[in-house]
């Protein structure tokens, strides 16, 4: 298939960017989007044009470094797909695609397509641990059993990818879905019990200072996540807020 | 010249913790003092970081993508092994230890592959309390399931990502470290060189992947966790920017490589569909707990199938060869990698492959979905279920077991496994060989050391399904910890390590020149890509499944040819002093080049056929490995001279006190 492409262009953090305009033919269905994306920069370079810079790793769907805004949807039109994953097979010959970065306050872009995810990090490391040491002197693994039901619900928690996509699909760019994946997971486990209380706190407190916006019950977040985290996380976050908020005596 | 593997005297169960137990210590006040550098943040490399920092050292951790949370560790899907035996079947430390040998085809080291299983139980046991949600059962306590190559379930799991669950477990642990400051983290960062003072290491040339910017940093030691180098074949399972160019620059400082040859090559991948492709994306080996696999029994139905004619669901029950179950009766489709890989090639060369290439064979859902099914309306209740209740509710089971894995299939080749067998074949995927280490985990190079799926030293030639999360979070957590003391007690009194030093400004010097060498080429060939991918066809072709001596000569040559031409033709765009992501693939592969060549050259030297290295000459008249014991019992360490072509063969000698060599038989 031929396609048109409309390009984010952007030198880096501090120049000022712009769409830019290519032309891709013969595209193979069976080739995934970041497969096309190597195509084209193949083309360019063959030209001695600047290639486009986009993150990607392990292209299949599971490290999070995959972005990109295609048409206006975190990830492309596919759900709970990543961009990695999305395949040329959703397109249609002729068609005009429009990619463009994840676009946040809190994620600066850093070349072209490529954003600076450094706040999830920070938010992680203000308490998104339980404070064990890694001696592995802890209790047998089956000394605490449980509720099969816990751990399901902790491990679909958990198996948020970091990628961005809930902050670039909400019109306030909340991080409250990732934030809640992870202080779901935790407070759902007997091990994470312990420290609920001033992980939610704190992991908040790191979420407003890294300037996302507020959460406003828009849902976009877990319709665009690709890992489809539910929204009942943002929910129960809000319950361990309170409660923390309540009992604090910070 | 002899390697000292430095392998503790004693009874080979007390042998790490006698050797614990002496080892020499470094006081809280002493590691305050002392820097340590970490290359990698997957399951070695993250909870190394974590664990050096918890203990007091300065740590400064590496890791080339925007977060440590994205090294490639993240996408194991299947499990990790523990000797836990809590099925209660019969499972131990030395089950594990035995399975382990023995499906490494005896080329592993018997302490270091005994202390992996003696750990083994500690490691669930430290992610469980690191809040990882492993699988559990319906009274609280943690599932298994049984993988490739043992007879026990001893595999903890957490649906198909469990790689992602172990890795996020030791990334939060690594985050507790940063924010404490313990750990200081250095993203979107590659290293580019070991500095070398006095003969040890003594620190790293790092470019900040963002800026360009060259970048010193010296350390009283350095950890190398930088994973494993499969995609020289360009086309693997591994992320896009896996590499093996740490490991191959501490090569070229004095560090022995080690069995460069061992490749797994994994029978459960989905196959290669056209010339755009550019990874290869694998199917969890849990699948074959379920899945059967076949091909027809008819070269002509398989003609028929691979012209579209005909269905795989069409064909009946016995017109289909399980070969496996067929050639392998006790272990059937469970066999180890390397069988199965070899036996998926054997069907496709004689012609009974199943998609449009040739090279694909099926994996069968549909008596496991009916097996599952039957239970459900049993447990359910329902008397005289339809077939398709059965099949309604056995779905249900599949699905909950391997959702993921279904789904990501389907987005993929775009066709439902569940009602359709899955097509795959075996794809590149981890390499057994890496970085020589002794028993501490240390290189030849004093000061340096190797971890993870970066050393060789656990897995022989060939690794089990399940053991590579285990290898990496043991050596990580539970070997590294101990054993780097032993070496660093005498740095107490080194003081902070000067960047100025002459050796920093040589390495530095180089690494300029060869980032200039690639900007300033000629330029009137192809992309960076186009000569990697040249790279995977030679290797795959001559240095892949099988292997023949011609072939390997062969490939030697055309690698040189192909070296030649990229550093004179290749196309690097861009400059250095900004982000350049063809820059960093261009650095990428010429690493990759020289170790190509030296993979060749050490499945040259190895006339036998081991694990994951086959070949031809040497198999039995049924066509399964022929091992030769009395002449290759060694590991292969390689060191450099110059240059790859002039490498020296090292011959570490392979004792083996506790386990009897026998014919590797799964049959």
């Amino acid at each position: 298939m031929d396609l048109k492409l409309k390009i984010w262009r952007q030198a880096n953090q501090n120049s000022k960017g712009e769409l830019k305009d290519y032309n891709i033919k013969n595209v193979s269905a069976d080739s995934s989007f970041l497969e096309m994306m190597d195509q084209l920069n193949e083309e360019l370079i063959e030209k001695g044009e600047d290639p486009v810079v986009f993150d990607h790793d392990c292209r299949e769907g599971i490290c999070g470094m995959c972005s990109l805004h295609i048409n206006g949807e975190p990830h492309g039109p596919e759900n709970a797909t990543t961009t990695c994953q999305l395949h040329m097979r959703k397109f249609k010959d002729g068609d005009t695609i429009f990619i463009e970065p994840w676009r946040a306050r809190a994620f600066p872009v850093v070349k072209d397509l490529s954003v600076d995810r450094g706040a999830f990090d920070r938010i992680i490391q203000s308490g998104g641990y339980v404070s064990v040491n890694t001696s592995g002197n802890t209790l047998d693994a089956n000394a605490l059993p449980v509720p099969k039901a816990d751990a399901d619900e902790a491990f679909n928690a958990a198996t948020c990818i970091g990628c961005g996509a809930c902050v670039a699909a909400c019109p306030n760019a909340s991080a409250m879905l990732f934030v809640s994946a992870k202080v779901s997971q935790l407070s759902l486990l007997p091990q994470g019990k312990v420290e609920a209380k001033d992980r939610v706190l704190n992991m908040v407190n790191q979420m407003d200072l890294e300037g996302f916006g507020n959460c406003s019950n828009v849902g976009a977040c877990a319709e665009e996540c690709p890992k489809e985290i539910s929204l009942e996380n943002i929910a129960r976050m809000n319950r361990e807020y309170l409660g923390a908020s309540l009992a604090s005596s910070k | 010249m002899i390697l000292d593997s430095k392998i503790p005297e004693g009874p080979l169960e007390r042998k790490w913790q006698n050797h614990k137990a002496n080892i020499r210590l470094v006081n809280p006040a002493n590691k305050r003092n002392i820097d340590v550098i970490v290359v990698g943040t997957g399951l070695a490399g993250a909870s190394a970081a974590a664990s050096l920092g918890e203990m007091g050292y300065n740590v400064k951790a590496f890791c080339f993508q925007d977060s440590p949370r994205r090294a490639h560790s993240i996408a194991a899907q299947g499990g990790i092994n523990a000797a836990k035996n809590y099925q209660n079947d019969g499972d131990s430390v030395y089950r594990l230890f035995y399975d382990t040998i023995k499906g490494g085809d005896y080329r592993s080291r018997e302490a270091n592959v005994y202390r992996l299983a003696e750990v083994s139980a500690n490691i669930i046991d430290q992610a469980v309390a690191q809040g990882v949600p492993f699988a559990r059962e319906y009274g609280g306590n943690l599932d298994n399931r049984s993988f490739g190559g043992v007879q026990v379930s001893r595999t903890f799991y957490a649906k198909g990502q469990t790689g992602q669950q172990l890795l996020l477990g030791a990334y939060s642990a690594l985050s507790r470290q940063i924010a404490k400051g313990k750990v200081k983290m250095y993203n979107r960062h590659e290293m580019l060189d070991i500095v070398m003072v006095d003969d040890k290491a003594r620190g790293i040339i790092a470019r900040n992947l963002v800026t360009g910017e060259i970048q010193r940093h010296g350390a009283h030691a350095v950890v190398l966790a930088s994973g494993g180098y499969g995609n020289v074949f360009f086309l693997s399972t591994n992320a896009m920017g896996s590499n093996g160019s740490a490991a191959w620059k501490a090569h070229k400082k004095g560090a022995h490589f080690a069995n460069p040859c061992f490749t797994q090559i994994h029978p459960t991948c989905i196959p290669v569909s056209g010339d755009h492709q550019s990874k290869l994306t694998l199917m969890s080996e849990s699948l074959r707990n379920d899945g059967r696999i076949w091909v027809p029994k008819d070269r002509k139905d398989a003609e028929a199938i691979r012209a579209g004619k005909l269905k795989p669901t069409d064909l009946p029950e016995e017109k289909r060869d399980y070969y496996l179950e067929r050639r392998y009766p006790s272990f059937g489709n469970l066999v180890p990698r390397d069988v199965a890989s070899r036996a998926a090639k054997e069907r496709c060369d004689e012609g009974y492959g199943v998609n449009a290439t040739g090279e694909a064979v099926y994996l069968d859902f549909a008596d496991a979905i009916m097996r599952y099914g039957r239970t459900e309306a049993n447990v359910q209740g329902i008397d005289n279920p339809s077939e398709e209740k059965i099949k309604e509710l056995g779905t249900k089971v599949v699905e909950a077991k391997y959702g993921n894995l279904f789904a990501m299939y389907e987005k993929i080749v775009d066709d439902n496994p569940y009602q359709t067998p899955m097509m795959i074949y075996p794809a590149v995927h981890y390499t057994m060989g890496g970085i020589w280490v002794d028993y501490n985990l240390m290189t030849s190079v004093p000061g340096l050391f190797a971890l993870g799926e970066a050393n060789f030293s656990d897995h022989g030639a060939n690794r089990l399904g399940a053991s590579a999360l285990m290898q990496g979070l043991a050596d990580g957590y539970f070997v590294i910890p101990y054993t780097i003391g032993e070496y660093l007690a005498d740095e107490i009194r080194t003081g902070e390590i000067d960047t100025n030093h002459e050796a920093f400004e040589a390495s530095e010097k180089e690494v300029r020149e060869t980032i200039d060498k690639l900007l300033n080429t000629e330029g009137n060939g192809k992309s960076v890509d186009y000569y990697h991918k040249q790279l995977g066809r030679i290797m795959w072709d001559k240095c892949g499944m099988a292997r023949n001596a011609q072939g390997l000569q062969e490939a030697i040559k055309d690698i040189e040819a192909l070296r030649k031409e990229f550093w004179q033709n290749v196309r690097v765009p861009g400059g250095a002093n900004e982000m350049n992501p063809e820059l960093d693939k261009a650095m990428r592969v010429a690493d990759f080049m020289e170790l190509g060549q030296l993979m060749c050259m050490d499945a040259l030297e190895r006339e036998e056929s081991c694990g994951g290295h086959f070949r031809e000459e040497f198999q039995t008249e049924e066509g399964e490995a022929l091992r030769r014991d009395e002449e290759f019992a060694f590991v292969s360490a390689w060191k450099y001279n110059g240059d790859p072509g002039k490498a020296e063969l090292i011959k570490e000698d392979l004792v083996f006190e506790n386990v009897e060599l026998k014919t590797r038989s799964y049959k």
